[in-house]
């Protein structure tokens, strides 16, 4: 997993969680995981195909969620499903379209399909032969975790190639 | 949240009332309380680019905030037909997908402006009184909020 693909995203995150809740944030732990994927809390997988393929999974504590809506809004909400899984794909929104933004500038060309809700049963089968990189933000609000397993197409293109050759 | 000078109609010196659109709720609350602290008020909501182009023909706003990626038909078509529809209209492009092409495809359709989440208040004011030019106003301090 290439560090170039990767930093683009760390960097989005940054910056989305510590503009959009206005305070300091931090990362607070950092690992590889090549394990499928399992949720924290509720969380939501954003998949990219193209030039680089791959996903990113943005996951937050429903109690978290509900903390940065109520910061967006200036105003104490109710819990609601709806809201916790609103808040969270706006979330992994903005961290991808500002990670894809950059990635773009750089000539990388691939399609960003919508975020996709992930329970905390749900395992991510798909990550099974990618191997993740796990991160966990640490900011005034709580936890944010973010598991990111990308490639660029061509590598896959060429792995594909290696094992139809075996 | 910060507290700006209120932007209002040059015209009339009424609030700019504003119509948001956008798919997610969250980000429309969020954008409806950065515009409060403009002195802006909302004059409709819309999840998607069909309701939009209803919503403009019934509120006529001053300014539409207009996201990008939404279900039934997208933000930048969206602001295409209603800048066909009137010519007037001065609609701000609200999206996270911010890189060339759509920035450019969003201008050569009829947006005025483009702004990327996650929106910064102190850019969405400076470009909310770009777009209004001389049809807007910045309220002085003893005026603000009136």
């Amino acid at each position: 997993m290439k560090m170039e693909l990767i930093q683009p995203f760390i960097n989005a995150a940054d910056a989305v969680l510590s503009q959009g809740l206005s305070g300091t944030t931090r990362v607070a732990n950092l690992a590889m995981d090549e394990e499928g994927y399992r949720c924290q809390g509720v969380a939501a997988m954003v998949a990219l195909t193209g030039d680089i393929e791959g996903r990113i999974i943005l996951d937050l504590e429903p109690q978290t969620a509900l903390r940065v809506a109520s910061h967006y809004a200036g105003v104490s909400l109710p819990e609601s499903d709806a809201l916790i899984k609103e808040t969270i794909f706006e979330l992994a929104n903005q961290v991808v379209g500002n990670a894809v933004c950059f990635l773009n500038d750089q000539g990388f060309h691939f399609r960003v399909h919508p975020p996709q809700l992930l329970g905390s049963a749900d395992g991510d089968k798909s990550s099974e032969d990618v191997e993740a990189l796990m991160l966990c933000f640490e900011t005034s609000l709580g936890s944010v975790f973010m598991n990111v397993a990308l490639r660029s197409g061509k590598q896959r293109m060429a792995e594909h190639a290696t094992t139809a050759g075996k | 949240m910060e507290q700006f000078a209120a932007v209002k109609r040059s015209k009339d010196g009424q609030p700019l009332r504003y119509l948001i659109v956008d798919d997610s709720v969250f980000a429309r609350k969020n954008l409806t309380r950065m515009i409060e602290t403009f002195g802006g008020q909302v004059a409709g909501e819309a999840g998607d680019g069909m309701t939009a182009i209803s919503e403009y023909d019934r509120t006529h706003p001053d300014i539409v905030l207009m996201d990008i990626t939404m279900p039934q038909m997208e933000g930048i078509e969206a602001a295409e037909k209603i800048v066909q529809a009137h010519p007037e209209a001065r609609v701000v492009m609200v999206s996270s997908v911010g890189y060339q092409e759509n920035i450019v495809a969003a201008l050569q359709r009829g947006a005025r402006h483009f702004v990327q989440k996650p929106v910064k208040p102190e850019v969405l004011y400076e470009v909310i009184k770009y777009v209004m030019g001389e049809d807007g106003v910045v309220a002085s301090a003893a005026g603000a909020g009136v």
